[in-house]
């Protein structure tokens, strides 16, 4: 599934990652909580998250930081590095419910989004910054952060 | 700002825990993401790549995920903010650093502590700030990554 591997000299500041689109959905949210042991009610008991003041069930901050790391770890490929990694929870997402078994009702797209900030070099390695994002149906950033990466360079 | 029995937990270190990082957990965590990377199930793949074995994605230091899930530092901290009058918790973000891959068979040794609680004058009143901060070392002893977790107390 890796196509070819990025290089550090294939890209410049300003330069954006392929987005990664998802869909946050109850069943997500349930397979998340067993795969991540993340048992919080407010991302499934929806009284509880009333209590919470959040309005409804919403998706864990965790999830989406996965989601970040998913980003850009597919992005740099095998022979990249992550080497540093932060992401901020600012807004609430809410997730798809769902409608059949495997399918959620109609709504909301998340993207998924980075671009290059900064390109150098730290002793032998070679590093790039990314500013990173999840995106909501409404345009909004709910989830910012940042990374710092080591690629692999064509002169090593 | 902070109240007292809650900055007494600041720079608590909690006992550290061992995870073992199962090869099923690495495949079912990256499932729940929706992340296909072969480097984390496909044993023949992940053998002919440099690191030789199925790795964890960054993030993912054996089950659970949270920083600190279980250790006394953030049950008691929690507690105390509930107790406090601060019910109403969440996630504020994470961080990390790291310094190498994680690979299934690992054992992690991980040691969480309370960084720091402060306080904060938001739109709907004090938000107290907690920062939990874990290291893991593996089974050589050598510093895998730092992560740093911030919960919020409303």
């Amino acid at each position: 599934m890796e196509s070819k591997q990025i290089f550090w000299e294939d890209v410049e500041v300003g330069y954006e990652l392929p987005t990664l689109e998802k869909i946050a959905h109850s069943l997500m949210l349930v397979k998340w909580a067993g795969a991540s042991g993340d048992f919080n009610p407010h991302h499934y008991e929806d009284a509880f998250a009333q209590s919470q003041g959040t309005g409804g069930t919403i998706v864990h901050g965790l999830l989406k930081h996965a989601w970040l790391i998913q980003l850009v770890t597919n992005w740099m490929g095998d022979e990249g590095f992550m080497k540093k990694f932060s992401c901020q929870y600012r807004g609430m997402d809410y997730p798809r419910k769902m409608q059949t078994m495997n399918e959620p009702v109609d709504g909301e797209i998340w993207q998924c989004v980075g671009k290059v900030t900064n390109k150098y070099t730290d002793g032998e390695a070679h590093c790039v910054d990314l500013e990173i994002g999840v995106v909501n149906g409404k345009g909004e950033t709910t989830t910012p952060g940042t990374a710092t990466v080591i690629l692999p360079s064509k002169g090593a | 700002m902070v109240p007292n029995e809650l900055k007494a937990y600041i720079g608590k270190i909690d006992p550290p825990h061992v995870r073992e990082v199962e090869r099923g957990a690495i495949r079912r965590y990256a499932d729940a993401v929706g992340n296909d990377n072969p480097l984390y199930y496909d044993i023949e793949y992940a053998s002919e790549s440099k690191y030789g074995t199925i790795i964890a994605p960054p993030g993912f230091f054996g089950w659970s995920s949270a920083t600190v899930p279980s250790s006394e530092g953030i049950i008691g901290l929690m507690t105390a903010l509930i107790n406090a009058g601060y019910y109403r918790i969440l996630d504020g973000g994470m961080t990390y650093e790291f310094f190498l891959p994680v690979r299934a068979g690992d054992t992690l040794i991980a040691s969480p502590k309370v960084k720091d609680v402060s306080a904060k004058e938001g739109k709907s009143g004090i938000m107290i700030i907690c920062e939990f901060e874990t290291t893991y070392l593996n089974q050589n002893g050598d510093l895998v990554a730092r992560a740093s977790q911030t919960l919020i107390g409303r």
